[in-house]
């Protein structure tokens, strides 16, 4: 097969959309810390520590389920250090994610090695198991990790655009002061929102373990760091965060295919994505109005 | 002076009681003794001359990755790209440094091995300065964006021949760029790797402070860093100053090279010195700008490090990381903590009979 009819065929299709999932939920959990006014690059290590929970949990029970539950358990729980350590602890965003990125690195390989004596990966697990003789459209459109993702999408949507806790969220993130003067626990709305945030990326992270069957030291390879660009990329708003983390992991996809396929040194098709990400900055970064800019009231506390 | 003294220690002091709990938890949990295993840290590390040395070797590197990220700090910028930095300056040393002439004495090898490296870093760092800059791109994901990048990078020309074939080291830097080992002066280090690069990070880390304090650029850049729009409005050139603090930062990265490429391996390969650059940010967030403080935190980082190939045998060294973390968190904890009390402390009287005057 050619290159162009590998890219153009329905598996490479199919291998898109499951790579953007553990993007999309990131950045998902990124649009909401975020516009809740919680600069969050804790994404990365947050997906790293699901992604251990959901397989350690899974390999123990047995049971799918019970390991989804771990993933975004844990990716909530993750969420909520950081919420304790930025919204209460009043200590910088970034400083606290890059602790936590450095915990969740070295903590899982930790725990690697404590659980199976093995620094580089995990057992394999089961994962999810459905639909064996759908078809791959079928198989893919009804992906389990791929419909929740929408759905919770959707729901992030609709509940920041429409519902009173979503008005608030934003508010926070406009302006604490603000939100704060006309009764708004700013501090309990910013620690809900990261937690909902560490919980949603947390699905990322079990849905990147369940595709490859296991957990992988450092399986993230810069994800959520992609994932945060993704936020950045899309003005904040949750269905273009989507649509940009689709465009990454096209990109991801096509790297793979065409390090395959063509004689051209991989390390140029490997760093695709992240250059990528810093013309997409370069441009966006520019834009100060409109309603796809930055929450005014970012990383900042009220007074 | 009191003051000061209780707001330089309360952190660390944090600091130390934080990793210590935690490393007590983690060794715990594993199944090892506490007590042995910190026993066995300090054997390993300042218990032995040639521990102390290895200590040293793993300070230098994050002495620099330390200053230079206390640099880009001062202005308010967060450079996480010090791991790339490093790493495309280290290519660049091993390159420049065995592509001289065999015979080349020190004065000329050497400072031309480390220019070429502090370029190659300063000019990896000037993509995100001028993305930010130019763009206000903010230089948290362009830096780790770049490096990324950097492995890439460095992959690619290690595969396209930079470097020996069959394997991904370059060939050996001419004796003349080497750095003199400590153990050649002081016999007590014998079999350590440290070099005197640790006596120029030093030297680094106090001209950057002095800097700081003493010239008007470095005056502006701190400056900038509290306040910049009224630097804005004393017509400081605020965007160049922060390209400018950017790339300078991303060249005393590139000098980490000193410690690695030049003192110890004598040629550059694949992944040497990685991780430095995340520590030197742990450095400067723990060091706060005084010349003391870096020097001791890349010490106790050192320390952790080989500390953690002390233990291996018994507890991953993985541990380390984590402890890096928890020290980190419980530093900045403590000190957003004294610097709140600090606030308190000063406006209270101010405030206090304001209250009610109105609109203020």
């Amino acid at each position: 097969m050619s290159a162009f009819e590998v890219i153009v065929s329905g598996t490479m299709l199919a291998q898109t959309v499951r790579m953007t999932i553990p993007y999309a939920c990131a950045s998902l959990g990124g649009v909401v810390s975020e516009r809740s006014g919680v600069v969050n690059i804790a994404l990365e290590g947050i997906l790293l520590s699901s992604a251990l929970a959901a397989v350690a949990v899974q390999g123990a029970t047995g049971s799918a389920s019970a390991g989804v539950l771990a993933g975004v358990g844990s990716g909530a729980l993750v969420g909520l250090v950081h919420a304790a350590l930025v919204v209460r602890g009043r200590i910088d965003a970034i400083v606290s994610g890059l602790a936590i990125n450095l915990v969740a690195a070295g903590g899982t390989r930790f725990a690697l090695r404590a659980l199976y004596g093995s620094s580089s990966n995990s057992p394999s697990v089961r994962g999810v198991r459905y639909g064996d003789d759908w078809g791959l459209v079928l198989r893919t459109l009804l992906d389990p990790f791929l419909l929740l993702t929408l759905a919770a999408a959707g729901l992030l949507a609709w509940s920041l655009a429409r519902t009173r806790f979503g008005l608030r969220l934003r508010a926070c993130g406009e302006d604490p002061s603000a939100a704060q003067a006309v009764g708004v626990d700013v501090a309990l709305t910013r620690t809900l929102a990261v937690t909902i945030g560490g919980a949603i990326c947390g699905l990322g992270g079990t849905a990147l373990a369940f595709e490859l069957h296991q957990f992988q030291a450092g399986m993230t390879g810069g994800r959520g760091f992609i994932a945060l660009a993704a936020v950045i990329v899309a003005g904040w708003r949750p269905w273009p965060a989507l649509g940009a983390c689709l465009a990454f992991a096209t990109l991801d996809a096509l790297q793979i295919v065409l390090q395959n396929q063509t004689r051209v040194p991989s390390q140029i098709f490997a760093v695709l994505p992240f250059v990528a990400t810093l013309v997409a900055l370069a441009v966006v970064s520019r834009r100060t109005t409109g309603n796809a800019r930055a929450p005014e009231g970012l990383g900042k506390h009220p007074v | 002076m009191k003051h000061l003294v209780r707001v330089l220690q309360m952190p660390a002091l944090a600091g130390l009681a934080a990793g210590w709990l935690a490393f007590c938890v983690l060794v715990w949990a594993y199944g090892a003794s506490p007590s042995a295993m910190a026993t066995l840290l300090v054997q390993g590390t300042w218990g032995t001359s040639y521990g102390a040395g290895q200590v040293l070797f793993k300070a230098t590197p994050l002495l620099f990755t330390g200053v230079a990220v206390d640099l880009a700090l001062r202005a308010g910028l967060f450079n996480i790209g010090a791991e790339g930095q490093l790493a495309v300056a280290s290519l660049a040393a091993g390159v420049v440094g065995s592509r001289l002439p065999h015979g080349t004495p020190a004065v000329l090898a050497l400072p031309a091995t480390v220019a070429a490296a502090m370029a190659a870093g300063a000019a990896w760092a000037a993509v995100p300065a001028l993305l930010k800059g130019r763009f206000g791109a903010h230089e948290v994901i362009s830096t780790i964006m770049m490096n990324r990048v950097a492995d890439g990078v460095v992959g690619l020309a290690i595969a396209s021949g930079l470097a020996l074939t069959g394997t991904v080291r370059t060939a050996d830097v001419v004796p003349g760029a080497r750095m003199p080992r400590l153990e050649a002066v002081f016999p007590a280090f014998r079999g350590s790797a440290a070099s005197f690069a640790i006596v120029l990070a030093v030297v680094a880390t106090a001209l950057v402070t002095m800097a700081h304090r003493r010239t008007r650029l470095g005056r502006e850049i701190g400056l900038i860093g509290l306040n910049a729009r009224a630097m804005e409005a004393e017509k400081v050139p605020v965007k160049r100053r922060l390209e400018q603090a950017l790339i300078a930062s991303g060249a005393i990265a590139g000098a980490a090279s000193l410690g690695t490429v030049l003192g110890y391996k004598g040629y550059f390969e694949e992944g040497l010195g990685a991780g430095a650059g995340f520590g030197g940010v742990a450095v400067a967030l723990l060091g706060r700008g005084h010349l003391g403080g870096l020097v001791l935190a890349a010490l106790l980082f050192g320390t952790l490090q080989q500390g953690g190939l002390a233990l291996n045998a018994h507890v991953p060294k993985e541990l380390m990381d984590v402890l890096q973390g928890v020290v980190i968190c419980a530093v900045a904890l403590a000190d957003a903590r004294l610097r709140a009390a600090a606030v308190d402390a000063v406006t209270r009287p101010i405030a206090k009979p304001a209250r009610g005057a109105g609109a203020a």
